[in-house]
Formats: structure tokens, C-alpha cells, sequence
């Protein structure tokens, strides 16, 4: 059993203990303690079951590598499901459960799949869920659901808050141990901006476990002088608990602070996210040790030899009272003194190769531990924790020579440098065939904006496996004066590459050795996948899954491909790694969001009469970043009542619309005329002043792109109406153009859209109102239809344009903004007698397809020109150019093919739904019925008390009086006349009075 | 994300403040001109390898239009220049073929 030994610990605070529970189950840890040494420490051996035959898992590392050991921590609005408790600081009162399970941890029911792992290879769900079609949607898939996945998913609000921030810095260390230290020692004291960022809460890394001595003092001691020294550059940033999550294109560094999550609800941030430019980045990660592939790899208890280790000296924890070490290398000897000195049991190390006679090897020997030379594990004992091992001959195919009775293992298969940032960007690797690791090829580095390497690798990451050599290439990579600090430390024998334990082992073993644990991959679905000709690393990774879990095959990729690799018969670096992608461990959705969230998830667009709106029961609609009235609820009263009662106001008496969204761009220079006539696909420059005029814009592929009225202000000053949502692209558009294309025409461009508050009033009368005002002449023949006067109104500096777009007798009245509100509290006020209200933008929708006005976004979806909606009157005849104009040459858009505007009447009076497709004869090549037209915009008119709509059809203007279908669902068919678009007023006398 | 300096304000403009508008050194074809001319300058794009030539608009900046020339492949920044240029200045094409050798050309 594991247990909380009585003296040591080099983390923990015995003074200060630590309450938690475990699916329940109250537990005692230490400050200093992560869930998982605070779980082994109160002999939680057992933390959760696997994904795929939910096999008993345990804690099987000490790092961001853990596979299995993954919790669901907190409750209500701070539950978050996965949390690798290897990296979780214990914090009083965590509350932590366990996960894949039913119904509970000891006892699951899906551990079933364990005995039926032969039925279940890699590629299982693709070859057995294929037929038949309709049982994926309603058995396999809800099934399957209801057994995989990881966690559970929150349901609560989370109550944390995250922040972002921004930092630049010369050179950003990635890694505090010893590498990152001396490297920023180093750095530092050259004065460059320096940053030296550490995934955990503690500096220094291995060597203060290993008892490494550096100029001539214990790592410890050294690594405290050294942050001393740091912390006394001013150039100098020292961050614990930030991971660097990813690396960008020109050394953009994402980095994820770790503010708060030991101390939940104090009020900081959980997370900050920091977005960090840096000149160059040093990687400073170090190594992963490997696990070795022998057969029950997997079972409680069985733990990486460095893990074991990290337990017994940072926390006092010991994994087992008698632990027998396997290895293909001599590091894994330090974790047997390392027990030795605990004063805990190693019945035996067994070693695969041939022979181990380097100095801790020998150490080991003194001590009186029996090393088994050439010799493997066949297979652990056990189920839900090791019982022991049967030791085999390496060489052989698993026969068993002895049984070693012990209650735990401690395996290393090797350490693979932490690559990841390097990669990130491009930097490409090596295989080094004498220690067995891909490690960054100082050749071939990710390159910054010139063309330089962006990216240095040192230390462990860069496949020094000794304290010495460690700080050498660090002090050197970075330039450092005099010489690097020196380190004493066990010369190493090499390493004898281990893939398969036993070598000859047959089937029965390789179904039992765990690959990649957390996704449940072995080592014979990576040869299934290679004989089932998924020789591509990343074509195997994805069919066996290998690697894709939350660990992202930390443990488990380099010796996935290695037995890949055997399989093809070819060497390691011909197989390859498959691709290192950001993040480097998972990142909360909370610090991707930052302060996004609720109100501030986008900033809001309001207009000067936004709070009028408000409090007078807008029902808001989204448009582009603003919010619109889409009509205005009165107690008690529906959405659809609410729209009629506005149309009907409009179309009897007056109504108001506030239009302050609509952009307005000012167009003004010696070459404006020119300018707006190549923009638009009507003439502008013959626009004579005060007069308005409705024009189109169209890309260069000839589509529709928005319209609006443009008004000529003075002789070379024209203002242009746009579109709500399209103010911003049409003033960038024109940008485009002035800047990159005509940049020797005169012209100047100002969005002016937030200058002005706009309000349409409108209806028979809408003229009385606004004489009530008072201040200016607006007779039919003072101000005719389709143009503008400048003047006061009711004391407000005024600009009145007389158009149309519900087809009442109607003004557009715009103010500045700050007089917006004013304005419209003073047309409330004189419209009282006609009893005037507010109408939104349904009803402004409804008025304009009643008079059979197009709506950009309705009747144009981008593959709309002109021409289609019968705008050929809108089209100048006389230009030789405007944009779009050699597009609309093109033989399919003059084709007499395309489908045209008309109005649809259905016969029944009902309205058709939105986005019908009208049918024609026969099927097309796919077996689907051929189509010849469909709805644009569709609506009951209040005014008529009918459906109306518009919509494109073939032929349809040739096709008056043609009835054709629409099917809708449940095999209904609504049959519509084609008809006129005009529904309302055919002559326009309402508008023109 | 790229950091691309900007000619008309000299700020080093990061990708956020950006708007990409493809490819530079188009020739525009109106009315009058072929299918095939305007086929080319409506449709085909050059989709290199290595080095090219962009459109960039420093959008939440000075908002004005540049140009760049950078490497596809390695995002490597070889310079950015006023949009109001016919084709690409004559010291930033030296430029790129010192650290291009086998670089073809703009055209």
C-alpha cells in the first residue's frame, strides 16, 4: 500500500494540514502536497478507471504528463471535469471524484469490456458501426455516448473570472530548472528584457530531486541563490505556475498563469492568460521518462521510475513498501537509493540489458539490492494494485523464471527530451540512435519574421541527460560571460532501446501492454493499425487513437512509433513524429475567453435613443454590433399583434423609425463625382445639389453588394446612405479603392454613421408632425419628393430628407447625435394627437415588401446582380465603367436563365415559409427533385391581410398569373401565383404627396 | 500571427490590428477587355510557395493600405512599402533575391 512515510518531504508543511474528500471520502494531505501525492499518500492506489474497457488506473507519473490519474475537482460554478491531479496544488476542502465509472469506482459495470478486449481492436468503431445506416443515429451512437468521454461536463455558471495580458519581452525562458535558471542568469546580467516562466509552483526542476551538487553546493541551495539573483535584476520576470502553452509565427508565446487555482475563491483571477511578443524563446522544458511496454503496465501501482522518486523525496510519499525498479537505463538506479534512503524495500532491479556496471548501478549493487541483468518483466501481477512481477528474459518470449512479490513498479523506458514548443512553429528534430530520442536539430529551428531562429532549445530539452552538460548548453546558448557553473553528477552507461518487453513476446502479452493508457491503445492495435496498412504516423494515430487524449501522448507517442517503425520494418525517424499542436497541457475555456463574457462578451452599438427603446418594451434584434427595436411590446401583447398594430399606425396616421444605424459616409473632393460613379451603377455626378438618389454597389464580380440613398450635399460633396451592416465594409471598400487602385484622384472618405441620429416619420401625417414643430417649409412643393433641405426644426439644427421606404408620405430627418434624443422626445411629444408611436425593424420589413422594395441580405445573398431584381433602371447605359460592370457582361450573368424577382401570392392567403424552394419537373443527377425559383422574404401583410413574398424565379417576370409549388414539411405542398412584386400602391401616390 | 510594419505610420502592426486583401500587383481589367483578361484578373491567384506579394490594411491602425513581401513557407518578412506602387521597389526586390536565389521574380 502506498503511505505518507514520517520524516522528509522537501514540499510539504507538516504544520499545515489539508482536508479533502475523494468521492466522499475524507482525506488529509499537507500544504505543499498535489491531489495525487495527498491521494497516495492516504493509499488511494485506485483513482480512476480507462476509457475504452475501463480497466482499474492509477497514478502513474508526477507531472503534466499523466495519462490516468485525471479527477473531476470542485463543485457547482468552480466544477471543472479532468484535472490531472499530478498537477492540481491541494487546497483545503477540494472536493475531488473519480471518473469512467458505473456505478462506482470499485465496483463498474463497464469493466466488461476488459474480458472482451479481443472484439474490441483499433478501428472497432469504424469497421462495426457502418451498418445498418439508421442504427448509428438511434442505438450505436446514444450508447456510445453514454460510456465514453472524459468527465462530466459543468452544468453551473463558472464563478471564476480570467483576465489576458500583453508583455513583450528580448528572450522568454520557458522552464525553471536548472537549464532555465543558468540560462537567465546568464541573460540577465547581459540587461536584456528577460522573462522566466514555470509550469509548477516550484523552481529547479529534477536536479533538486536527483541531488545534483552545483558549484559545489546541493541543487537546492544553489537554486535558491540563484532566483535570489534574478529577483535582483530589474530586467529580469519571474513567473511559477505559467505554462507556455504554445508557440506563434513571429514569436507570439502563449503563456497560461495559474493564478488562483490553489487558493479558489480569494477574489484574483483564476487564470491569466498572457499574450506575450518575444524577440527569441529559449526552451528550457526538459525531458519525459517513458514507460517500458511490458504486459499489465497499466495496473495500480505500476509508476514511471522518476515519479516514484519525485514522491518519496518532494513529498514523503511512498508509492509501496517494497518496489521493484525496471529499466533499460541507468537513471532508473537513482530511484532505487532514493527508496534505499527512505528507508523503504527494493527487492530488485531488473535491467534489459545484458549488463549494468556503471557507477549506480554499482551503488545500487553495495546497498544490497539484487540487479537482474538481461532480464524483463513478463507480466504484473494484480488488478486493482500490483501484487508483483514475473521476471522473464529479455531476450525471450515471457517464460517466466521468478516471481517477485512487491507493491509496486518503477519503470523507465528512457527519457524523450519536451519538444513540444520547439515544433510548435516549425522546428524540425533528429533521432539520435545512441540515446534513443528525437531532440531538436539546431539546424533546422523555427524561423521569426527575419528569416533567424526564433528558437532555442537547451538543457534536457535539448537532449543533455547530465547536470553538467545541462548548464554548459545553457550558459552557452545564450552567450553567457566566463564560464558556466559546474555540476557534479553519476557518469550514465548507455541506454539499450526497450520497445517491447519481453523482445519475442507473442499475443496474449501484447494485448496487455498499454501504450497510451489514458486512450486505451496498446501495443497490438499499433501493429493491427500497420498491418491493416495505416503505415503513415498520422494516418496510425488516428485510427487507433494513440495519442489524442487530453495527455496528447506525452507518455505514449515516441513508443507508438517505435513499435510502428518495427512493424513497417523500417527505422524510427522514417516513421517520424506526428505533428506537436498547441496546447502544450489543456488550457481553460475561461482563459481563452478573458474578460469576453456576459455584457462584455462584444462591445455594443447603441444609438442616441437606444434608452428610450429600453424602457419602452423594445423586443431587440442583433444587427451587426448594434441592437434594434424589432417592434416594441406593450403589456400583454404579442410580438406578431405588436407588428401589425405598427404597420397599421404607419399606414393610417404616423409612426417613427429610429434609422440612426444606417451608414452614412461623406464623400468629398474635386474627383467625388467620378468616384461614385465607378462605385455605383448609377450615375452620382450628374446628381444635381439637393437632390437624393437610390443607388447600387456591386463587387467586381458584378453581385449586388449594398445600396442605399446618396445626397448631393454641396457641388463636390455627396453623402452615401449604406446599409446597417454594411457602414464599416462599404467605407473600407471605397478605402480600398482611393488608396490602392485611383490613389491620384482627389477624393476624401469619412464615416460620419455615429455623427448623426436619423429618424424616419412616417405616413399621411407625418407632415402635420413636423409642421407642429415648426421651423422649416415642407410643402410638397418646398421640398418635393426625393430630396433634402437643411434647416431648424422645433429648434434642432435639422437635415430632412423626403424618401421612402415603408411608401408613405415620409421624412428622414437626421440631427446630431447629441441631439438625437432631444429630437425624438420632441417628435413623441407633437405626435400625441396622431397618436404616433415607434415602429422596429419588422415592421419597416413588412412596409417595404408590401411596395416590393429589395432588402440586401433578402433578396441579394452574393450571387445576386442587378439585373435579377429588375434594377436594370438603376444601371447607367451611359458609363463606360463602374465596378461590376465587365462581370455583368459575362455570358451567364446576361443569360436569360437566371432567375428574376416576382411576387408570390399564395392561393390559400397563408404565408409560405422562409427559405421554400419551388419545384419544377424531374430529378436531378443526385435523385433530387429539380428546383425553378425560391422565396426571398415572406410575410403576412397587416395591410392586405394576406401572405405576401418575394422571390426569385425562372423566367418569373415572362410567368405572371403561373401558379407553381413550394413544398414545406410533412410532404405539404403551398401553392403561390406569381404576381407583381408592388403589392402596395402600384403608382407610388402615397409616397409623393 | 505575423507582425507586419506599416509604411504609413511605422507602427509594427500585429495580425489583430490587420485586414489581409490578398494579392498584390493586380491589374485591373474593366469593360473591354477579353474573357481571358478578366478571367485572370477576377479569378486566378497566385498560390506560391515561397515568396509573395500582399495586400495589407493596417484596419485598427492609421487605417491605410500597404504592401508586403514575405515568404509563404517560413512567414519570413522580407518588407512592407506603400500600396501607391506600380510593382514592388527595386532594393526590396535585390533584397529577395540575395536571400532567395532561385526566386523568379514578381511577375
Amino acid at each position: 500500500m502506498s503511505t505518507r512515510l514520517q520524516k522528509g518531504g522537501r514540499l510539504i508543511d507538516r504544520s499545515r494540514s489539508m482536508s479533502f474528500t475523494f468521492n466522499g471520502k475524507k482525506m488529509q494531505g499537507y500544504a505543499g502536497d498535489t491531489l495525487a501525492s495527498a491521494l497516495l499518500g492516504a493509499d488511494q492506489m485506485l483513482v480512476g478507471r480507462s476509457f475504452k474497457y475501463h480497466r482499474p488506473r492509477g497514478i502513474m507519473s508526477s507531472g503534466a504528463e499523466e495519462p490516468n490519474a485525471l479527477v473531476g475537482l470542485g463543485e457547482g460554478g468552480r466544477f471543472e471535469p479532468n484535472q490531472r491531479t499530478t498537477t492540481t496544488e491541494l487546497f483545503d476542502g477540494a472536493v475531488t471524484s473519480s471518473q469512467n465509472h458505473w456505478p462506482s469506482l470499485e465496483f463498474d459495470v463497464g469493466a466488461v469490456n476488459d474480458k472482451f478486449y479481443r472484439f474490441l481492436p483499433a478501428g472497432f468503431y469504424y469497421k462495426t458501426f457502418m451498418f445498418p445506416r439508421f442504427a448509428w443515429k438511434h442505438v450505436f451512437e446514444p450508447v456510445i455516448r453514454q460510456s465514453a468521454g472524459l468527465g462530466k461536463v459543468p452544468h453551473a455558471r463558472d464563478e471564476d473570472r480570467y483576465e489576458y495580458a500583453y508583455a513583450f519581452a528580448d528572450l522568454v525562458i520557458v522552464g525553471g530548472g536548472i537549464a532555465g535558471l543558468a540560462a537567465a542568469l546568464a541573460a540577465g546580467k547581459q540587461g536584456k528584457r528577460v522573462w522566466l516562466i514555470e509550469q509548477t509552483a516550484h523552481w529547479g526542476g529534477r536536479a533538486v530531486v536527483d541531488g545534483v551538487q552545483i558549484e559545489g553546493q546541493d541543487a537546492d541551495a544553489w537554486v535558491k541563490e540563484t532566483l535570489e539573483a534574478l529577483e535582483g535584476m530589474e530586467n529580469v520576470t519571474l513567473r511559477s505556475r505559467t505554462m507556455a502553452s504554445g508557440l506563434y509565427d513571429h514569436g507570439y508565446l502563449l503563456m497560461y498563469e495559474r493564478i488562483a487555482d490553489h487558493t479558489p475563491g480569494d477574489g484574483r483571477p483564476r487564470h491569466r492568460l498572457w499574450r506575450m511578443r518575444a524577440g527569441h524563446i529559449v526552451t528550457a522544458t526538459g525531458a519525459i521518462e517513458r514507460p517500458l511496454s511490458f504486459a499489465g503496465n497499466d495496473i495500480p501501482g505500476v509508476m514511471l521510475a522518476s515519479a516514484v522518486r519525485d514522491y518519496v523525496v518532494n513529498w514523503a510519499v511512498s508509492p509501496g513498501d517494497r518496489t521493484v525498479i525496471v529499466t533499460n537505463n541507468d537513471d532508473a538506479y537513482r530511484t532505487a537509493l532514493a527508496l534505499l534512503d527512505a528507508g523503504l524495500s527494493v527487492p530488485a532491479v531488473v535491467d534489459a540489458r545484458p549488463e549494468a556496471k556503471g557507477d549506480l548501478p554499482e551503488a545500487v549493487r553495495a546497498r544490497g539490492v539484487k540487479v537482474l541483468e538481461g532480464k524483463g518483466i513478463a507480466k504484473v501481477k494484480g488488478g486493482k494494485r500490483v501484487t508483483g512481477v514475473s521476471v522473464c528474459l529479455q531476450a525471450g518470449e515471457g517464460a517466466e523464471l521468478e516471481t517477485i512479490p512487491c507493491d509496486a513498479v518503477a519503470m523507465s523506458g528512457g527519457w524523450s527530451p519536451v519538444v513540444h514548443l520547439w515544433s510548435h512553429c516549425g522546428g524540425k528534430l533528429n533521432w539520435d540512435e545512441k540515446q534513443a530520442m528525437f531532440r531538436p536539430d539546431p539546424n533546422r529551428p523555427a524561423t521569426g519574421a527575419d528569416g533567424e531562429a526564433m528558437v532555442t532549445a537547451i538543457g534536457s530539452a535539448n537532449g543533455h541527460l547530465s547536470s553538467a552538460d545541462v548548464l554548459a548548453d545553457a550558459h552557452k546558448a545564450v552567450g553567457g560571460k566566463g564560464a558556466a557553473p559546474g555540476a557534479v553528477c553519476a557518469t550514465e552507461a548507455p541506454i539499450m532501446p526497450v520497445w517491447i518487453m519481453p523482445q519475442g513476446a507473442g499475443p496474449a502479452l501484447r494485448f496487455k501492454m498499454w501504450l497510451d493508457p489514458q486512450n486505451d491503445v496498446k501495443v497490438s492495435d499499433v501493429q493491427l493499425a500497420a498491418r491493416e496498412g495505416y503505415e503513415s504516423v498520422e494516418h496510425a494515430k488516428r485510427y487507433t487513437t494513440l495519442g489524442m487524449a487530453t495527455d496528447q501522448g506525452k507518455i505514449s507517442n515516441i513508443n507508438g512509433l517505435a513499435i510502428l517503425s518495427d512493424s513497417l520494418n523500417q527505422a524510427i525517424p522514417a516513421t517520424g513524429t506526428t505533428t506537436f499542436r498547441p496546447p502544450y497541457t489543456p488550457i481553460s475555456m475561461g482563459a481563452i475567453a478573458g474578460e469576453a463574457r456576459g455584457e462584455i462578451f462584444q462591445p455594443l452599438r447603441k444609438t442616441p435613443m437606444h434608452e428610450w427603446h429600453e424602457t419602452h418594451g423594445a423586443h431587440w434584434e442583433p444587427v451587426g454590433h448594434w441592437r434594434r427595436p424589432y417592434c416594441f411590446l406593450r403589456t400583454g401583447e404579442g410580438v406578431h399583434d405588436a407588428v401589425n398594430r405598427e404597420i397599421r399606425q404607419v399606414r393610417n396616421s404616423v409612426g417613427l423609425l429610429d434609422a440612426s444605424t444606417l451608414g452614412k459616409i461623406l464623400v468629398k473632393g474635386p474627383d467625388a463625382g467620378k468616384f461614385l460613379d465607378m462605385l455605383y451603377t448609377n450615375m452620382m455626378s450628374t446628381l444635381p445639389v439637393g437632390k437624393c438618389r437610390y443607388g447600387l454597389m456591386c463587387n467586381e464580380n458584378g453581385f449586388l453588394s449594398d445600396d442605399g440613398v446618396v445626397v448631393r450635399l454641396t457641388e463636390d460633396t455627396w453623402l452615401c446612405h449604406t446599409t446597417t451592416g454594411g457602414a464599416d465594409r462599404i467605407h473600407g471598400w471605397m478605402e480600398d479603392w482611393l488608396q490602392c487602385e485611383w490613389w491620384d484622384w482627389k477624393v476624401y472618405t469619412a464615416n460620419v454613421t455615429e455623427q448623426y441620429a436619423q429618424v424616419a416619420i412616417a405616413g399621411p401625417n407625418a407632415r402635420k408632425l413636423l409642421e407642429k414643430l415648426g421651423g422649416m417649409e415642407l410643402t410638397k412643393a418646398a421640398l418635393p419628393f426625393m430630396e433634402w433641405r437643411e434647416g431648424t426644426l422645433g429648434g434642432f439644427r435639422a437635415r430632412v430628407h423626403r424618401i421612402s421606404f415603408s411608401g408613405e408620405l415620409s421624412f428622414e430627418v437626421a440631427v446630431p447625435a447629441s441631439e438625437g434624443r432631444a429630437f425624438w422626445d420632441a417628435l413623441i411629444a407633437a405626435g400625441e394627437e396622431f397618436g404616433v408611436m415607434p415602429y422596429g425593424t419588422e415592421a419597416m420589413h413588412i412596409m417595404r415588401a408590401e411596395k416590393g422594395f429589395i432588402m440586401i441580405g433578402d433578396e441579394t445573398d452574393g450571387t445576386v446582380i442587378p439585373q435579377d431584381l429588375n434594377l436594370q433602371w438603376a444601371i447607367s447605359k451611359k458609363k463606360e465603367d463602374y465596378l461590376g460592370k465587365r462581370a455583368q457582361e459575362r455570358s451567364f450573368m446576361a443569360s436569360a436563365e437566371r432567375w428574376k424577382l416576382v411576387g408570390l401570392e399564395t392561393l390559400d392567403g397563408g404565408v409560405i415559409p422562409d427559405g421554400a424552394y419551388a419545384v419544377a419537373e424531374g430529378h436531378n443527377a443526385n435523385g433530387q427533385r429539380n428546383v425553378q425559383g425560391r422565396v426571398t422574404s415572406t410575410y403576412y401583410s397587416p395591410t392586405l391581410d394576406k401572405g405576401i413574398a418575394m422571390g426569385l424565379v425562372k423566367h418569373g417576370p415572362d410567368r405572371m398569373g403561373e401558379v407553381i409549388d413550394f413544398p414545406v414539411d410533412d410532404g405539404k405542398v403551398v401553392k403561390a401565383r406569381i404576381v407583381d412584386p408592388v403589392f402596395y400602391d402600384k403608382e407610388g401616390e402615397k409616397q409623393n404627396v | 500571427m505575423l507582425i507586419l510594419e506599416c509604411p504609413c505610420c511605422g507602427v509594427k502592426a500585429d495580425e489583430t490590428e490587420l485586414q489581409a486583401g490578398g494579392e498584390a500587383h493586380l491589374k485591373r481589367y474593366g469593360p473591354g477587355s477579353t474573357d481571358e483578361e478578366f478571367d485572370g484578373y477576377m479569378f486566378s491567384r497566385k498560390n506560391p510557395k515561397g515568396v509573395h506579394f500582399e495586400r495589407w490594411r493596417h484596419a485598427y491602425g492609421c487605417g491605410k493600405w500597404f504592401l508586403a513581401a514575405r515568404c509563404t513557407a517560413t512567414l519570413e518578412v522580407f518588407g512592407t512599402y506603400p500600396a501607391q506602387t506600380k510593382e514592388p521597389p527595386a532594393d526590396l526586390q535585390a533584397k529577395i533575391k540575395q536571400k532567395r536565389p532561385n526566386w523568379e521574380g514578381y511577375k
